[in-house]
């Protein structure tokens, strides 16, 4: 285990199967080991872990770190830390990735401070360039631009981490792409032994019921998204979007100040906190357009955006805009698909 | 049994809803045109407190926040709700601390207050969305974390059982005390001011707010359950090199007020005409139907 200075990203699985998530990065990571001219690595801890290279290695990753103990699944935050954080000591990556999930969001903040590494959460794109430190001037090649929306997606923020390593980062699902390398890609597999990279007393939380709910909305996966906002004004106005919805054969999402309102539920929050959406056709009724959302839906095919203010952010990036209210414009409009479709 | 609990909140923008006013014309932030509030997961973290503190009683909750001496106001405001006071802790030192320095600073004066069993806090903040401070103060305390925490059912023989909420489901999970629990927004929501509360704690203040008057210091002087902790990174014996800025391993290297790549937008009048038109096309070109 000599290899040092290399990218790697952190591997969540169920039920036998790789996060999409984690597959989005290891994407993503490939292209930015290849831009920096360093190898891709993944780590995996749980526990039946035999063959889960065959789902890695296919998205072109040299070396995969597998740790495999019953105690390691279902995740729980000490021995998944230890792991990382004696890992990454020995083989100190240059950038690490993980999902900004449950998990990764539970498990990066820890590492990091360990390590004293910056971590950046909820990043939407990830680049590498240059960066001059302003105050000392100091040049520093190379850098893991990690750009995110900030305060509440009223900016864009690139963040940067100079000195230490490694550049860590947490990235929605959805909002890379997932794209196999080579299906016949194969690197080497290191076991790690547990009882080396784990104190027993990171066994001290204890998971004593787990209630496994399927998510009845499948966003990521609908052609169709209508999409409600602020401007949708109430509940009942939801009801509208909903009918239009089963009309067209949509889900039905909404942005961050919706769902704040309390007008619908928070796993149909599409955004950068939210859900990643790239669908067909994109209805965003009642949606001013804060960078926040637009991180969320802005690879969407077609956009119309309904609107009672002509001047919404929005309407920048929509194909087409209708100026008016909602309770207004969209019962014409499930009036108008009914009377023209066969 | 009685538990001693720290409630960590933070004072934040109110970037929820945010008017057109609150970016100034060169693309920053105008915070003067935003309120600033008790960031909302924080208080779903004081009602789960104000709950254990009824189960067990004679326990003790401790807000304690990070920010200049107004961010007394959401110390006052837990008050009011039930909490029975708190600590700013509030420095130049740690002016532009990314969430690892915030950690660092909030987990000394976390060791200042020594007596701990739960701290318990939002999940994340508004500002940032980042939920990082919970895990990393835990970090550097060296105990358990349980994040996403939507109930904590109740604490028996120094072990507490927590309800937490994730992407797949429902976990109920165990650990011993002291941990760090941070909590979801779908957790209860907290109570309202209490009038007795308010009654009590209305002229509760940190030092410095009451500097410039020697008659509100009399008062409270008489009254120390309404002085406000006020201490700064000298008096949790905080390592300069890891505060503010300099203890900031992330760096801002640029901040942008998008511009989006204006799309050749078609206006579609909102008359029947054009609507009904709209919709064929939409049908011919087989993006619906």
């Amino acid at each position: 285990m000599t290899d040092k200075n290399n990218l790697i990203v952190y591997c969540e699985y169920e039920d036998g199967k790789v996060a999409d998530v984690s597959l989005e990065l290891l994407t993503k990571g490939r292209q930015l080991a290849d831009k920096l001219g360093i190898k891709l690595e993944a780590v995996v801890a749980g526990s039946n872990l035999k063959d889960i290279e065959k789902q890695i290695f296919p998205y072109g990753v040299d070396t995969i770190y597998k740790v495999d103990d019953d105690r390691l699944y279902p995740y729980t935050s000490l021995p998944h830390s230890s792991i990382l954080i004696n890992l990454f000591r020995e083989i100190q990556p240059r950038i690490a990735f993980m999902g900004a999930t449950s998990i990764g969001r539970d498990l990066g903040p820890r590492v990091s401070s360990a390590l004293h590494s910056g971590l950046t959460a909820d990043c939407t794109a990830l680049e590498i360039g240059d960066y001059t430190d302003a105050k000392t001037g100091k040049e520093y090649k190379d850098l893991l631009y990690q750009i995110r929306p900030a305060f509440g997606g009223n900016i864009v923020a690139t963040i940067v981490n100079p000195e230490c390593r490694p550049q860590m980062a947490t990235v929605r699902e959805g909002v890379m792409k997932k794209e196999a390398r080579d299906s016949n890609y194969v690197g080497k597999v290191v076991e790690l032994d547990v009882n080396k990279y784990t104190r027993p007393e990171d066994f001290v939380v204890e998971i004593i019921d787990r209630h496994v709910e399927k998510s009845k909305v499948n966003l990521k996966g609908s052609p169709i998204i209508v999409a409600g906002g602020y401007g949708v004004g109430s509940k009942e106005n939801f009801e509208l979007l909903q009918k239009l919805a089963d009309t067209l054969g949509a889900e039905v999402g909404a942005s961050r100040a919706a769902v704040d309102a309390g007008w619908i539920d928070h796993d149909r929050q599409i955004g950068q906190t939210g859900v990643t959406v790239r669908p067909k056709l994109y209805i965003a009724c009642g949606i001013s357009g804060q960078i926040q959302h637009i991180a969320g839906m802005q690879d969407s095919s077609i956009i119309i955006s309904i609107n009672s203010d002509p001047n919404a952010p929005i309407n920048t990036i929509a194909d087409y805009v209708i100026t008016g209210k909602i309770e207004d414009v969209v019962p014409r409009l499930i009036k108008y698909y009914k009377k023209n479709s066969k | 049994m009685s538990l001693n609990i720290i409630v960590l909140a933070k004072q934040v923008p109110d970037t929820r809803n945010v008017g057109k006013d609150a970016m100034k014309a060169d693309g920053t932030i105008n915070r003067a045109a935003l309120p600033a509030i008790f960031n909302p997961e924080d208080l779903n973290a004081l009602e789960q407190a104000l709950k254990l503190k009824e189960m067990y009683p004679g326990s003790k909750v401790t807000v304690l926040t990070m920010g200049p001496a107004r961010a007394a106001e959401i110390v006052r405001e837990g008050m009011y709700r039930g909490a029975d006071g708190g600590i700013v802790l509030s420095d130049r030192a740690f002016a532009g601390s990314d969430t690892l320095a915030t950690s660092y600073a909030l987990s000394a004066a976390v060791r200042k207050i020594g007596d701990y069993d739960i701290i318990i806090g939002g999940r994340q903040a508004i500002d940032g969305d980042t939920a990082q401070v919970g895990p990393q103060i835990a970090e550097k305390l060296g105990i358990p974390q349980i994040t996403y925490a939507e109930e904590i059912m109740g604490v028996d023989n120094g072990v507490i059982t927590v309800k937490r909420r994730i992407e797949s489901g429902v976990e109920t999970v165990k650990a011993a005390l002291p941990l760090v629990v941070t909590v979801n927004g779908s957790a209860d929501a907290c109570r309202p001011r209490n009038a007795k509360a308010l009654q009590k704690f209305k002229y509760a203040a940190v030092p410095s707010e009451v500097a410039a008057d020697e008659a509100k210091q009399a008062f409270i002087a008489k009254r120390p359950y309404l002085n406000i902790g006020e201490w700064s990174a000298a008096s949790v014996d905080a390592d300069l090199a890891q505060c503010g800025l300099a203890g900031s391993p992330t760096k801002v290297k640029q901040i942008e007020n998008v511009v989006f790549t204006a799309k050749d937008a078609r206006r579609i009048e909102n008359t029947d005409e054009q609507l009904e038109t709209l919709i064929k096309e939409l049908i011919a070109n087989h993006t619906i139907g």
